[in-house]
């Protein structure tokens, strides 16, 4: 629902008052107009839901058909351990009651369906698209009918394993203006469909790119040529891993030592979300959507690495003007 | 469940990975399977102290539950308010009013039924948090939002040998940095933007900032107006005239029983914009090089309503309780984001002070400025726009006014959702001793070489840190008219941070705060009133004076230095202090405090983060925010030197462009 005129309430003045001195009224009233769509309510995502729940988007609605499980809540805040409350429910239906709770002037809802079921009139519905628990075919579909519909739709996928993090972005032809002293700029960025940044050839992208895209996209295609799902990977797999890591670094001329086999054993290994990365993903991913939904601040472009390891939270652009 | 299967197995992998940057040089650590099981071993049998159930306080507890951890304690003093609930998600409306720790606690349980989580509803500064409360640690995890208790807090964790894990946030900037005693810096070992001080003169005369006037509208008017009668105040300006006597002014002030209220308000009104200002162009020396304010009164600004005799008492706007009354409401202007012309400004004034005689009378006289009493925030905004107007300042928006005069502090729930998954990364290095790698994490705003968040290895303790340390201070003080009170209040206290000191001259013991044997409280009472020259045991130049805080387990030397004279306008306070890390408003160094409301104003070189800042709020200029909180212990502010603004805010020290400089000392 619109806010009532364009002015915000007496009650969203009191409850945002501390974050509007950060983005201002203005971005606050296009947040209460926003909706957002998320698919795979595991840990990250339900840090980022707290996240934008809180900052007050007009409806977010979650998708995830999934039975609740004790695997489940080991990093996700929102559902109860408690089986008389969780049996039987989806995660999303238990993390849909949950977040009501955060934000009374949000509208969150359940969506049941298989994404790759919905059509692109169904994307139209919302202005932010964020999936993760993807398979590599099932992202790039839904890439694709965001992209399809003339107004907007800003897509992300996010997906974290052993303790590190992975989110994309895709804002296709974004403009926006942001102020320098007293002067005000104009900036215009081009993203890359999730498919296209993946087509960029590995050799071509600079010398220090982070490992971990390379990792993800090993394990990405191991599990679609496995036909996994996201995430069905385990240390049984690493010898097959392995050798398809040997088998593009071949393809695509690039030198091994850019994908350890250290990393991808812990990426295989433990495929469970780490709490602490969940937060820090949740909460970078979080920034970003506000960025996007109220056109103030840089986005990143197009994709964000986190490694606990070494404690880096990296941009990288990976695109072919690679700009 | 804790102890689970799946969450070992993500923890046995977790352990420091080899990796060689371009210009961090990260030793070798140890290869993977020598840390297996210690992590979740680690975490299992871990006590973690956390400081602050606010913002960071609820993304970090919730974090830390999640993480595996069973055994938490929680301090915090505060309550929950409604502006509290945009981020602090474990908070609900139904829980405005109830403490802070004990809500979070129950929050946190009902996703974590079986852990340990004890909330503690109380200040930390409180003397049941001894050494011996914090030694039974293994971990302090700070977050806060203020320095005086990061202070506190630090000084403790070095007299328990606890590692200290610090943080904070201010909009989309944040920072954890890990402190180790004798391994890292201490919390103290690097400069904190300090309290930000104005003389007492700009206040009162020659304001030429925005916050100027504010300090004027909070700190004088509202104090004089509403305030306590008794205290001392500085609304006279100073004028060369020495026929202004304070008894003429002190007339004027207060309101007799039958007075008229319109009258009253239009009385006050003329005299603070008016007369004073014309008292003040008087003194020609003043204004040589400056420009001259303009005095401003009712009568040219409201002309047309004055034709109106009471006419405005019958329109009465009716308010649901003493809380919801309001001149905006009464006036019938609904937006707190518009910029409001001097006549408003004035209606604002004169209808703020109004409704506090008719609406508010029993509060008149004992009231202090509170950021969430909505009347007081219009009355001040009003104020300090027309005194701003009469400087040619330009006005800000009442939004924008209460910002600064209630010290707010700008906050989103992102960044602090990130800072709190640092810090529990932090920790757990932490508590598996591994020293090589701990790291203070950045989370920027703008990306610097591709980095939204950058760690930095930590540093060695700063050998002239006098905190962790014990390096000797000097003291340059004039011991014949200085009072122990003074050094007590503006030195041991301000700016070293002792909360219940102990001063002594060799064996001779000048004061102790805190439970004292009776016989000794009038002694140490008439002590503070003595000149330093004339106490019992003479304090002149020469002198080593050592002060201790038993609480803090903290002890420092000072070496006193006579000296005649004192700039006024630098050295407001008479006293310089040096050996001490001295806060920095104009850094040469790269170190620089970002995007805290505490920005330097002096007009000297800014930061420069100032021209880089991209300003995202507001809409026509770029507006520098800083500091006037109402920090605890104001009551015992000297006013005869100046108004002291204490920066509560939370302190950033960014670190930006060339490491290098950093490497020399580096922990490996």
């Amino acid at each position: 629902m619109d806010g009532d005129g364009e002015e915000l309430t007496a009650q969203e003045t009191a409850l945002y008052d501390r974050q509007i001195r950060v983005w201002g009224a203005d971005a606050q009233r296009r947040l209460s107009k926003a909706h957002v769509l998320v698919y795979g309510m595991k840990g990250t995502i339900a840090e980022f839901c707290k996240n934008i729940v809180l900052a007050g988007v007009g409806s977010l609605t979650l998708i995830d058909d999934r039975i609740a499980s004790e695997e489940a809540f080991s990093s996700n805040f929102l559902i109860p351990p408690d089986e008389n409350v969780y049996g039987g429910k989806t995660l999303a239906q238990l993390c849909c009651d949950s977040l009501k709770d955060f934000n009374p002037m949000v509208r969150v809802s359940v969506q049941k369906g298989d994404l790759s079921s919905f059509d692109v009139e169904f994307f139209n519905n919302f202005d932010v698209v964020v999936v993760s628990s993807c398979s590599l075919p099932a992202k790039k579909l839904a890439n694709e009918k965001c992209r399809k519909i003339s107004k907007r739709v800003a897509f992300y996928t996010v997906d974290c394993r052993d303790s590190c993090g992975e989110i994309f972005v895709d804002l296709q032809d974004y403009k926006y203006s942001k102020k320098k002293l007293e002067e005000t700029i104009e900036c215009h960025l081009r993203y890359p469909s999730f498919e296209e940044a993946l087509s960029v050839p590995w050799k071509e992208l600079p010398r220090k790119t982070s490992k971990l895209y390379f990792a993800m996209r090993v394990i990405e295609k191991f599990e679609e040529a496995e036909g996994r799902s996201a995430g069905e990977v385990s240390v049984a797999d690493l010898p097959g891993v392995l050798k398809l890591k040997k088998e593009l670094c071949a393809e695509q001329s690039l030198n091994e030592s850019h994908v350890p086999d250290t990393l991808l054993e812990r990426l295989v290994t433990s495929t469970l979300e780490f709490p602490p990365v969940c937060a820090i993903i949740g909460g970078i991913l979080g920034q970003e959507v506000i960025k996007a939904i109220s056109g103030k601040g840089d986005p990143l472009k197009n994709f964000f690495f986190f490694d606990a390891f070494d404690g880096k939270g990296i941009i990288e652009n990976i695109s072919n003007s690679n700009a | 469940m804790p102890g689970k299967a799946g969450m070992m197995l993500t923890f046995q992998r977790f352990c420091v990975y080899p990796q060689n940057t371009h210009t961090i040089r990260l030793p070798l650590a140890a290869s993977y399977s020598s840390s297996l099981p210690m992590a979740s071993e680690a975490i299992k049998g871990a006590k973690v102290l956390m400081v602050g159930a606010g913002g960071i306080g609820c993304e970090l507890l919730k974090t830390l539950a999640l993480s595996g951890f069973r055994d938490i304690h929680i301090i915090d003093m505060d309550t929950i308010e409604v502006s509290n609930l945009n981020r602090q998600f474990l908070f609900r409306q139904s829980h405005v009013g109830q403490s802070k720790a004990k809500v979070a606690r129950d929050a946190v349980l009902k996703f974590r039924p079986h852990i340990n989580i004890q909330p503690y509803h109380a200040n930390v500064k409180d003397p049941e948090f001894n050494v011996d409360f914090f030694k039974q640690f293994n971990v302090v995890l700070n977050g806060l939002d203020n320095l005086d208790a990061r202070r506190h807090v630090n000084r403790l964790c070095l007299a328990a040998d606890v590692p200290l894990v610090e943080s904070g946030t201010t909009g989309f900037l944040g920072q954890v940095t890990v402190h180790v005693k004798g391994k890292t810096e201490c919390y103290e070992c690097q400069p904190k933007p300090a309290p930000k001080t104005y003389p007492v003169c700009t206040i009162t005369s020659t304001p030429s900032k925005f916050v100027h006037c504010i300090v004027w509208a909070k700190d004088l008017l509202f104090a004089k107006l509403f305030g306590d009668k008794n205290q001392d105040n500085d609304l006279n300006v100073r004028s060369s005239d020495a026929a202004s006597s304070s008894e003429n002014v002190e007339d004027v002030f207060v309101r007799r029983n039958d007075e008229d209220i319109e009258q009253y308000g239009k009385k006050i009104f003329d005299h603070v914009f008016g007369y004073n200002i014309e008292l003040a162009l008087s003194n020609e020396e003043t204004w040589k090089n400056r420009n001259r304010p303009k005095p401003i009164y009712s009568k040219d600004i409201l002309s047309d309503e004055l034709a109106q005799p009471n006419g405005n008492v019958d329109k009465k706007c009716a308010f649901d309780d003493e809380f919801s009354v309001s001149a905006m409401k009464s006036l019938g202007m609904k937006n707190p984001q518009d910029i409001w012309s001097l006549k408003e400004n004035s209606r604002i004034f004169l209808e703020a002070l109004r409704l506090f005689f008719t609406h508010r009378g029993k509060d008149v006289g004992n009231l202090t400025f509170d950021k969430d009493d909505q009347l007081a925030v219009e009355f001040v905004t009003a104020a300090a726009n027309i005194r701003a107007a009469s400087f040619g300042i330009p006005p800000y928006s009442l939004f924008e006014a209460k910002g600064i005069a209630g010290n707010i502090v700008h906050a989103v729930a992102t960044t602090n959702a990130v800072i709190a998954g640092l810090i529990v990364i932090e920790t757990i290095k932490v508590l598996q001793n591994d020293i090589k790698s701990y790291r203070m994490t950045y989370c920027l705003e703008h990306p610097s070489r591709k980095m939204l968040l950058m760690p930095v290895e930590p540093f060695e303790p700063n050998k002239s840190c006098y905190v962790c340390s014990e390096t000797p201070l000097s003291l340059e003080i004039n011991t014949k008219r200085a009072k122990l009170k003074d050094f007590v209040e503006k030195i041991v206290k301000a700016k070293l941070g002792m909360n219940l000191p102990l001063i002594m001259n060799s064996s001779n013991l000048l004061y102790e705060a805190g439970d004292v044997e009776d016989d000794m409280v009038a002694i140490y009472s008439a002590n503070l009133e003595k000149v330093l020259a004339e106490l019992p045991s003479p304090v002149t130049g020469g002198t080593m004076l050592t002060v201790e805080d038993m609480q803090q387990e903290f002890v420092c030397n000072v070496n006193i230095k006579h000296r005649e004279e004192f700039d006024e306008e630098k050295e407001p306070d008479s006293m310089v202090l040096s050996g001490w890390t001295q806060h920095v408003s104009a850094p040469e160094n790269k170190d620089k405090p970002a995007a805290n409301n505490g920005a330097s104003t002096s007009g000297a070189s800014v930061p420069a983060v100032e021209s880089d800042e991209i300003s995202i709020v507001s809409p026509t200029k770029k507006r520098k925010l800083t500091n006037v909180p109402n920090a605890p212990g104001n009551e015992a502010r000297n006013h005869q030197d100046e108004l002291q603004v204490i920066d509560d805010e939370d302190d950033l020290v960014m670190l930006e462009g060339n490491m290098e400089g950093f490497k020399k000392r580096k922990l490996s």
